[in-house]
């Protein structure tokens, strides 16, 4: 057993959930709104560049290269970042992820650690697993801050809080916010950040131990970076005595150079500026600025599993940038939570399922939460074609699958003895002609059916079934030559 | 470090997370060697062969990208820097500045000057005061995104002097801004030193994506721009 565990598990199959959450119609505004927004913010910068294919070739280009030459540049990233005063600790999954960082901290003391963003540390459940010893997490990312304090999960990669708004975020600061001031908080965005500011001040100026994660890792220099935009990385970067980064083993860039591509790919991709406000890189300690202890933890959990597949690896180029999620129009509608994963959208579609093993709760059902209309593709800044790999896991999936009955495939090889033969294709539609007719009747000109009987129920759950037509094309065709064209034919 | 032995410190031995890991990679990857093409632009087009047309041109387009992030921009002649500062930093009582600013900056600044030295650093406290500027330098400026790089210099001091007051103020030379980030990366004294980009101020987009200026770092960002 080599897969992934941890919070990238579909616990309901994502019809199941999506169903659930369509049900929202706030929340389907909300995130039309969000989306469409970032959306368009992202098409304006990234035509302002002139070699934006280029940019993506070349980040593309360098992901696989560091696909193919993993071993090596993790040896370097280590060789390097231990020289520079780091500890490099290596975690198989995402329960020994949890035990090195949740050592780390009890050997410091601390019962408190605050936090910056970070996909890898939501994707292991570190903060569940720290409060288990008695450490509290705290999220400093406004976002993250919000879903931490509604004790609810993020719905999107880079905006997770994205499927509240302001008055249903003024409600969970003025009831869950300790030392709010609840009288004089009001909905306006600008109150509730300095609110989160003021209750996340006193944290930042007496943490001792901080965790992030990081964006890049640069193997030639051994150098970690985030991007980021409100100061609260920086914080945690920059005032605590203890640094502990959780990294996927994936977030490799070979040389310090590379940044020059991705520093322009993930800003632009992502929240559609031409750059983030803040981003901080450090390479080991530095005396008398910044933490003087700084652990990092290699992450695998299924990023091993992931890259042994010729088609689905190209999911490992990803830069958690959610430009795929703002494009999608399956994610539009039903938000980050339907997908189960903390990898939501077209990208967690196929990097889920392949990070665990299909197997894993509903991960089965992630492949099909799309409509392969390729938008992700050319949104996607790395040039992972997440439509051909959704195919290829879909296919994975039946192949797997192959030889066990199922209802499906008895009524296609009944349905494939009935067309192999002309007479009794003919026959099978006039039967169908004469058993449909008093439904056309009801129906009227709509010709459809909303719901079949059992077992074909399970189609009409999600479409309408066509009636056959009245008549056949041959017969139709026949018709019309003798009472049109009768003449005709010279 | 009993839990990084156990679980595979650099010199954890057989069965560790580490060879496992370094193990499962080399048996899962791919083994076709890749080509990076490199032939996006590392200098930004200027649109005209004359030099100094351009460098008007970058600075230009810095200006133009700071306004934008809500930034305040100032220039100035080499002359003009005390006065300028003196001038910027009229309303504020207490200047923090790193060990290598120029003692002339500050000559016609009539408030406090604290200065975070070797032998005294100034601690957090001392930074989360009230009404409290730092004035720096940077090591370059990126023109296209509006970005100025801070590589912990003398004139920069360290990461959490532009971090913690709420009021940055920024001195860029001209010969300090080059066009895209190509440049600006290969400019770097030393990439292993504690390196901060700042394109704007803190600014967070997470409510209904309404940009709020100001939440954990500085506020107000003020840029003062010398050429030279």
């Amino acid at each position: 057993m080599t897969g992934g565990t941890g919070n990238i598990v579909a616990p309901l199959p994502f019809p199941t959930a999506a169903r659930r959450e369509l049900a929202d119609g706030q929340l389907r505004a909300n995130l039309r709104r969000a989306t469409h927004t970032i959306r368009d913010k992202r098409l304006r910068v990234v035509g302002e560049v002139p070699d934006w294919e280029a940019l993506r070739r070349s980040g593309a280009a360098i992901k696989d290269d560091v696909l193919a030459r993993m071993p090596e540049l993790l040896e370097q990233f280590e060789a390097a970042a231990i020289a520079a005063g780091a500890t490099v600790h290596w975690a198989r999954d995402s329960t020994e992820a949890c035990a090195v960082v949740t050592g780390l901290v009890q050997q410091t003391g601390s019962t408190e650690v605050v936090k910056v963003k970070s996909m890898a540390t939501q994707e292991i459940g570190l903060n569940e697993a720290l409060a288990e010893a008695g450490i509290a997490a705290v999220e400093t990312d406004l976002a993250e801050l919000i879903v931490q304090l509604a004790d609810d999960t993020p719905s999107h990669i880079l905006v997770p809080a994205i499927h509240y708004n302001r008055r249903q975020i003024r409600d969970i600061f003025a009831s869950r916010m300790p030392g709010v001031d609840v009288a004089s908080l009001t909905d306006e965005p600008a109150a509730l950040a300095e609110a989160a500011r003021r209750h996340l001040r006193a944290k930042f100026l007496s943490a001792r131990v901080a965790i992030s994660g990081a964006n890049f890792a640069i193997a030639e220099t051994g150098t970690l970076a985030v991007v980021e935009s409100e100061g609260n990385g920086r914080m945690c970067l920059t005032l605590p005595e203890t640094l502990i980064s959780v990294v996927g083993v994936e977030k490799l860039l070979p040389t310090f150079r590379d940044l020059e591509v991705f520093l322009q790919l993930l800003p632009r991709s992502s929240t559609g500026e031409r750059m983030n406000p803040y981003t901080s890189l450090w390479t080991g300690v530095t005396p008398g600025d910044g933490p003087q202890t700084l652990h990092i933890v290699l992450v695998d959990n299924g990023r091993t599993e992931t890259l042994a597949d010729p088609v689905g690896r190209q999911a490992l180029r990803c830069i958690r940038c959610s430009a795929c999620l703002n494009v999608c129009p399956v994610y539009e509608r039903v938000g980050g939570h339907a997908y189960g994963s903390v990898y939501p959208g077209p990208i967690g579609a196929i990097l889920s399922p392949q990070m665990t093993g299909p197997d894993a709760g509903a991960n089965r059902t992630l492949p099909y939460a799309s409509t392969l209309c390729g938008a992700c593709f050319d949104a996607c800044p790395v040039r992972i074609d997440i439509p051909q790999v959704l195919v290829h896991l879909r296919q994975r999936g039946v192949d797997a699958r192959r030889g066990r009955p199922s209802a499906e495939r008895t009524a296609m090889q009944a349905m494939s003895w009935v067309m192999r033969d002309r007479r009794r294709y003919a026959a099978a539609l006039r039967a169908a002609r004469r058993g449909s007719a008093p439904l056309r009747w009801v129906t009227g000109r709509r010709g459809q059916v909303r719901r079949l009987p059992w077992p074909l129920s399970a189609w009409t759950a999600s479409r309408d079934a066509p009636l056959p037509a009245a008549e056949t094309f041959r017969d139709w065709w026949a018709g019309r030559d003798r009472s049109t064209h009768g003449g005709g034919r010279s | 470090m009993t839990s990084a032995s156990r679980t595979g410190g650099a010199a954890a031995g057989q069965g560790s997370a580490r060879d496992e890991v370094l193990a499962r990679i080399r048996a899962a990857r791919p083994t076709e060697p890749v080509r990076v093409p490199r032939d996006y632009h590392t200098a930004p087009a200027t649109g005209t062969p004359d030099a100094g047309q351009a460098d008007r041109d970058r600075v230009e387009l810095l200006i133009d990208r700071l306004v934008d992030y809500r930034a305040t921009v100032r220039r100035c002649t080499p002359d003009g820097v005390t006065e300028a500062l003196a001038e910027l930093l009229g309303e504020v009582p207490t200047v923090v500045v790193p060990a290598g600013v120029p003692e002339g900056w500050l000559s016609a600044y009539p408030g406090g000057i604290r200065r975070d030295g070797d032998p005294d650093p100034l601690t957090v406290a001392d930074l989360d005061a009230p009404g409290l500027a730092v004035l720096t330098g940077c090591a370059v400026a990126i023109a296209e995104t509006g970005t100025l790089i801070l590589d912990g210099g003398p004139d920069q001091g360290r990461r959490l002097l532009s971090l913690v007051p709420d009021h940055h103020l920024c001195v860029v030379r001209t010969d300090q801004v080059v066009g895209g980030l190509p440049e600006a990366l290969a400019r770097l004294a030393d990439p292993t030193r504690p390196l901060t980009l700042v394109s704007g101020p803190s600014a967070t987009s997470d409510i209904e994506l309404d940009r709020v200026e100001g939440v954990h770092g500085p506020r107000r960002l003020e840029v003062l721009i010398v050429d030279g």
